[in-house]
């Protein structure tokens, strides 16, 4: 299974599904991390953690660990 | 409220305040401040939330048919909320716990981002709300259209469609240029006239349904439609229900930032085991709305160019990390520097009145009282001032043009090792120079736990007030060249910033309200705009405003309460020579000084603070220090380096001593204890360097703490183990320095 924390620089992916504790789960699905949104990885934090993502146009950070929490599907 | 259809109701406007009452709401980087500031011009008054140091915003709207109050809220992606403080933005919108119950939401949406802040208007839609949505960023959505092309391409939405769809008017607004103002509050006028409405994007299901049944029916009175808007809908109670359903849980106790609440309520909220399905459900609901009917209005994507080129930069593995040192080194030396030149004319200023007023007045307690405590004690406060304006200047353009997300997401990875936020990391770096405005500003982060923390960690930062203590001690006790001299300051900066990550790291494993909650590190990293100075401007000034008001108040009366501690009694001990027929017969003038100095050393060894000194100095004799040291100490809680000033006065060597001051140190050198020994040997310097380290002697930066967390709770915990960590690491310190040898 492929999370967000797995997709590689530039490429962009379909969110399946938001995982983790509720209260977490529920503000990504609020922000619009919702099945079927698409997100890119922008860039990565000169310390290699956060990303910078973008979804739905608006640029997010976001831990890797907290990426890993959604899973994704490449989008071709 | 005017119209035939609604039954007055206790809204704003039956409670006694006769003006109709309007809410501003919307996401976070939307311009909703702006228009805030350009709807209400000079009349914004900024207050806090009672309980909760949260700036509420208010002033005045001028309406056609007369004015309106209007209040900021804090800017939300959601209404669910999870902490009192999240609280607040539902309470104001529904007219809960205190709140007047709104008689207009003016929503902000973002024209470049139109469905994420329709989710929240979404929300604020299903309680019934009367709603006027103000599309902002209508300019920025027009960025990156075709060269000749008529205004039609741009990425915003059409107002007329999108106010079809919303159901509700929507006016584009541009406060830059106040283009739509007119509009807008004509707008709000209108709806003033409308029926409040409760309108739903999706349906619950039977089973959702039953429980929303349940929990409505365990609501107070005060939360339903009927007490509130005078009429019931049952559609908006049942918004309330699900917001109760979704967002209360079981009390656990270890939280003093959890949501208030009744307790039926709570009790029929918690029981109900749908909870997490009834989020997916609800928002999924909304989103599968917004995501069939905004498209359509969409013409084109947002050119975010200019964004992308500048992180590419800002952000890059290389440049970018030092470019952030740089911005970083420019904020922190301005404070240092730059504020100095202020500093120093506000110590003089006030020095110069000070004596004018001596002159005006002659000697007497009264002129004493003046002159020391209250024209000191607001030198003390004013001197605070330059650094506050620099920092928040510094703050306010950083963070509206995008770069203060940017510093959090670039020093996550360090920051979290101490589950401290990224932000700290401006306040941590501010507590160089001072810890008060440094205090001040945490409040760029949105959780209570966040600021707590770190203001319980900046006050360990060496300050700017510590180093002349320690330039008196290095200078006179520590021997050695002055390259070791200098290792020894780097070295104190080192350990400052150690204890402080160490001290964060510990106390968010074991003070309960300051453990890392597992919330997502989710931050919005906005497009780079250009500030408005007159933004920015505004927001230093309110800053600085509140600080006099609130803490400064708190320090003037603690100022002068230290005066009276180190002035009182004026007797001379029984048995003192009579000092002023000393020193009328004294021949020289330096003789006269002299004389003048050793009185205001007995006075003060007899002062109230002086025996104090006495009192506490079989608590500090383990640490090698002697009640002299303990005066000083005492003395110092007006400000760090007054410590100097009081040792000064302690060694007959006058009060104007500064830490360069020869006569000073060799006193210090020449000190005896009263075996014969030295007083101050090396050892005993560097455990008061460790103490004054450690310890919060500082009762601004306690004032401060009490007001930006709103309480005495947090202002004594920081006294208190800041002082035990001082105490303890200087016995170490020096007792162990003792059983290895040193003197």
């Amino acid at each position: 299974m492929l999370t967000l924390a797995e997709i590689s620089l530039g490429t962009t992916a379909k969110v399946l599904a938001v995982d983790g504790p509720r209260a977490f789960r529920r503000r990504l699905l609020e922000m619009g991390l919702v099945p079927g949104t698409e997100v890119k990885v922008l860039t990565i934090a000169p310390l290699g953690d956060p990303l910078q993502i973008e979804v739905r146009g608006g640029q997010w950070s976001i831990r890797r660990a907290e990426a890993a929490q959604i899973q994704v599907e490449a989008s071709r | 409220m005017t119209s035939a259809h609604c039954k007055p109701g206790p809204s704003g406007m039956a409670r006694g305040s006769a003006r109709p009452q309007v809410v501003l709401a919307g996401n976070p980087n939307v311009g909703k401040t702006t228009l805030f500031n350009a709807l209400t011009g000079s009349s914004a008054k900024v207050s806090n939330y009672p309980g909760i140091t949260v700036d509420r915003r208010t002033g005045e709207l001028v309406l056609p048919a007369g004015a309106a109050d209007l209040t900021d809220l804090p800017g939300t992606y959601s209404l669910n909320a999870r902490s009192a403080e999240e609280q607040i933005t539902l309470d104001a919108l529904v007219g809960l716990d205190g709140d007047p119950v709104p008689d207009v939401v003016v929503v902000c949406l973002d024209a470049t981002q139109v469905a994420r802040s329709a989710y929240l208007l979404a929300q604020i839609q299903e309680l019934g709300a009367r709603c006027v949505v103000a599309l902002t960023m209508v300019d920025e959505a027009e960025r990156g259209a075709k060269r000749g092309s008529l205004a039609a391409d741009t990425a915003a939405p059409d107002a007329h469609k999108l106010a079809a769809l919303l159901g509700c008017e929507v006016v584009a607004v541009t406060a830059r240029t106040r283009r739509g103002l007119p509009d807008l509050t004509a707008a709000i006028d209108r709806a003033l006239r409308k029926d409040r409405a409760s309108v739903w994007r999706w349906t619950p299901s039977p089973g959702l349904h039953a429980h929303l049944d349940v929990v409505r029916e365990a609501m107070p009175a005060a939360w339903r439609t009927e007490t509130r808007h005078g009429v019931a809908s049952p559609a908006a109670d049942d918004a309330l229900a699900l917001w109760a359903l979704t967002c209360i849980e079981p009390r656990t106790g270890d939280d003093d930032d959890e949501l208030e609440v009744p307790a039926e309520l709570r009790a029929a909220a918690s029981a109900r085991t749908v909870a997490r399905g009834a989020d997916d459900e609800a928002v999924l609901g909304r989103w599968n709305w917004l995501d069939r009917e905004i498209p359509k209005l969409i013409r084109r994507k947002v050119d975010r160019s200019r964004t992308e080129r500048i992180d590419r930069i800002l952000l890059h593995r290389g440049i970018g990390f030092v470019a952030f040192l740089g911005v970083m080194a420019v904020v922190f030396m301005s404070l240092f520097w730059w504020s100095s030149p202020m500093i120093d004319l506000i110590d003089q200023t006030f020095k110069a009145a000070g004596a004018g007023l001596h002159r005006l007045l002659g000697d007497g307690i009264f002129t004493d009282f003046l002159v020391g405590g209250v024209i000191g004690g607001v030198g003390s406060v004013l001197v605070f001032l330059p650094q506050i304006l620099l920092l928040f200047l510094f703050l306010g353009f950083l963070e509206d043009c995008g770069y203060l997300a940017r510093v959090a997401y670039l020093m996550d990875r360090i920051m979290r090792t101490m589950n401290l936020h990224g932000r700290a990391f401006v306040p941590m770096l501010s507590g160089f120079a001072c810890a008060v405005p440094a205090i001040l500003a945490t409040r760029t982060m949105e959780r209570r736990r966040d600021r707590i923390l770190t203001m319980m960690v900046v006050p360990l930062m060496t300050c700017s007030a510590r180093l002349p203590v320690y330039t008196l001690i290095i200078g006179a006790l520590i021997p050695g060249s002055r390259v070791i001299q200098g290792l020894l300051m780097v070295g104190m900066y080192v350990f400052s910033v150690l204890t402080a990550l160490i001290a964060a790291w510990v106390m968010s494993k074991t003070v309960k309200p300051l453990k890392a909650k597992r919330l997502p590190f989710l931050i919005e990293l906005p497009p780079y705009r250009w500030p408005r100075w007159r933004d920015v401007l505004r927001m230093m000034w309110s800053k600085s405003s509140v600080f006099l008001r609130e803490a400064g108040t708190v320090i003037l009366g603690c100022s002068i309460a230290l005066w009276a501690l180190l002035y009182f009694p004026r007797d001379l001990p029984a048995g003192s020579p009579d000092y002023d027929a000393l020193i009328e017969r004294a021949p020289t003038e330096s003789a006269k000084q002299l004389l003048d100095d050793e009185r205001q050393a007995v006075h003060l060894a007899s002062s109230y603070g002086g025996r104090l000194g006495h009192v506490i100095e079989p608590a500090i004799a383990p640490l090698g220090f002697d009640w002299k040291i303990g005066v000083g100490i005492i003395g110092a809680f007006a400000a760090r380096e007054v410590f100097i000033s009081t040792l000064g006065i302690v060694y007959a060597v006058g009060g104007d001593a500064d830490e360069a001051s020869e006569p000073l140190r060799t006193a210090l050198r020449e000190a005896k204890r009263p075996d014969g020994s030295r007083a101050y040997t090396p050892l005993v310097g560097f455990s008061l360097m460790i103490f004054f380290a450690l310890a919060c002697q500082c009762m601004s930066t306690l004032a401060v703490v009490k007001r930006e967390t709103g309480g005495y709770h947090w202002p004594l915990f920081l006294f208190a183990y800041m002082t035990i960590l001082a105490w303890i690491v200087s016995f170490v310190v020096y007792q162990g320095g003792r059983l290895l040898g040193f003197a």
